[in-house]
């Protein structure tokens, strides 16, 4: 029983670090600038950056599911590693399309505001990264997903905050050169030094 | 067959991409029909070539609720801020003759934007209730201003000012509006039995 607890503590520790770590110290956006697209490009209102949020996450945790499985079923045993890119493309792709499907059904307004950037989450770097590094790293499914869903999480942090800050810098009197995307550039740069604070957390 | 794929390493590579493509196809197509939108996309279309001034000029209270008019079988030369261009997009896209603007409902202006002579209003609110998409910035008692870029140049604050202070201004054109002109209908030769005469071809 106590070995039984003490090793359900053990992979509860293991799932918060994975966790941490993906949403704070390797953000995919911030730390690793990945998916820098979506960042600046939803960013301007509020509301449909929390739900580009919403549909990134879902997409990161599902495709980290799928990637893990096609690898580990069809491309490990068959020793087609190389060819893990163009297959998790392909996963990605039908993720993405299954989403846009999904979303449309369920809530048209959202599908709306989103718009073209929702099919533009196949060619979001950071889901094929979270695809391929999960692959290198030999993890596990669960915390494939975990990190799936933790690299979600840390970008829908990012993004919500970014898109926090614009929304006051739209209304704000910025000098004429720096209006814009510029003033927007710096806030990335910005949040992405706040955020190299968190390195060396664990 | 598991043997055979692993000792060809082309096959298997060929077998399992081609594999992964049918089964998403698959489970794309029945997606596809589960999750099935029932939309009237003409309508969509329409409220898409429409100006959105939401003036409601046509008689009804927005460019959508026209939009849906028309795909049920309205006029379609009942928006003069979209003028004779709007009326020749909608024929093309109906497949029907185009109509000239219909004067009923107002005659095609050039595009104006509503100025607020600051020094003369006096806080009243009134056009801020009048204007159909927002644009006009202000609280009681204190000066009101309008937000150029939303402004539709409807006209429908004006009516309402008790002082007359409201101006509409023709729209400049600078770099952000400038668009090709449409080059000019060609005269072309025509001939006939007697002599060779120029006719506009409209």
């Amino acid at each position: 029983m106590v070995a039984g607890l003490s090793h359900y503590n053990k992979r509860m520790q293991e799932f918060a670090i994975i966790l941490v770590s993906s949403i704070l110290i390797n953000n995919y956006v911030l730390v690793q600038f990945l998916g820098l697209c979506p960042f600046m490009g939803v960013s301007k209102k509020l509301e449909s950056a929390i739900g580009m949020s919403a549909a990134t996450t879902f997409v990161l945790t599902l495709t980290a599911m799928a990637s893990y499985i096609v690898n580990e079923l069809i491309l490990m045993p068959l020793g087609l590693m190389y060819l893990r890119t163009i297959a998790f493309i392909l996963v990605i792709a039908a993720v993405v399309q299954f989403t846009k499907m999904f979303i449309e059904k369920t809530s048209p307004l959202l599908y709306r505001v989103l718009g073209v950037f929702l099919p533009l989450i196949t060619t979001n770097c950071a889901v094929l990264g979270v695809a391929l590094q999960n692959a290198n790293k030999d993890l596990n499914f669960m915390q494939s997903s975990l990190y799936g869903f933790g690299a979600g999480v840390g970008f829908s942090l990012v993004l919500i905050f970014f898109s926090a800050m614009r929304e006051r810098l739209a209304a704000a009197d910025i000098p004429q050169p720096f209006e814009g995307a510029a003033i927007a550039m710096i806030t990335a740069g910005l949040m992405s030094l706040a955020f190299m604070g968190f390195s060396g957390l664990v | 067959m598991i043997e055979l794929l692993t000792e060809n390493i082309t096959l298997a590579a060929l077998v399992s991409l081609v594999g992964l493509g049918v089964l998403f196809g698959g489970l794309l197509g029945y997606a596809a029909e589960k999750f099935k939108v029932e939309s009237d996309p003409i309508v969509e279309q329409l409220d898409e070539l429409l100006p959105q001034t939401q003036c409601g000029q046509c008689g009804f209270p927005g460019c959508k609720p026209y939009a849906q008019s028309i795909a049920d079988g309205d006029a379609i030369n009942k928006c003069p801020p979209g003028g004779q261009s709007t009326i020749n997009a909608i024929a093309k896209l109906l497949d029907v003759a185009a109509p000239s603007l219909d004067e009923e409902h107002g005659e095609e202006e050039i595009r104006t934007v509503a100025f607020i002579r600051e020094d003369e209003c006096i806080g009243c609110t009134k056009c801020i209730q009048a204007c159909p998409v927002d644009a006009i910035l202000g609280a009681a008692k204190l000066m009101h201003t309008v937000i150029a870029r939303e402004c539709t140049g409807c006209d429908l604050c004006v009516e309402p000012c008790p002082v007359d202070c409201i101006d509409m201004l023709p729209i400049e054109e600078d770099i952000e509006q400038w668009r090709w002109s449409i080059p000019k209908k060609q005269h072309r030769l025509i001939a006939t039995s007697s002599s060779a005469v120029y006719e506009t071809l409209t």
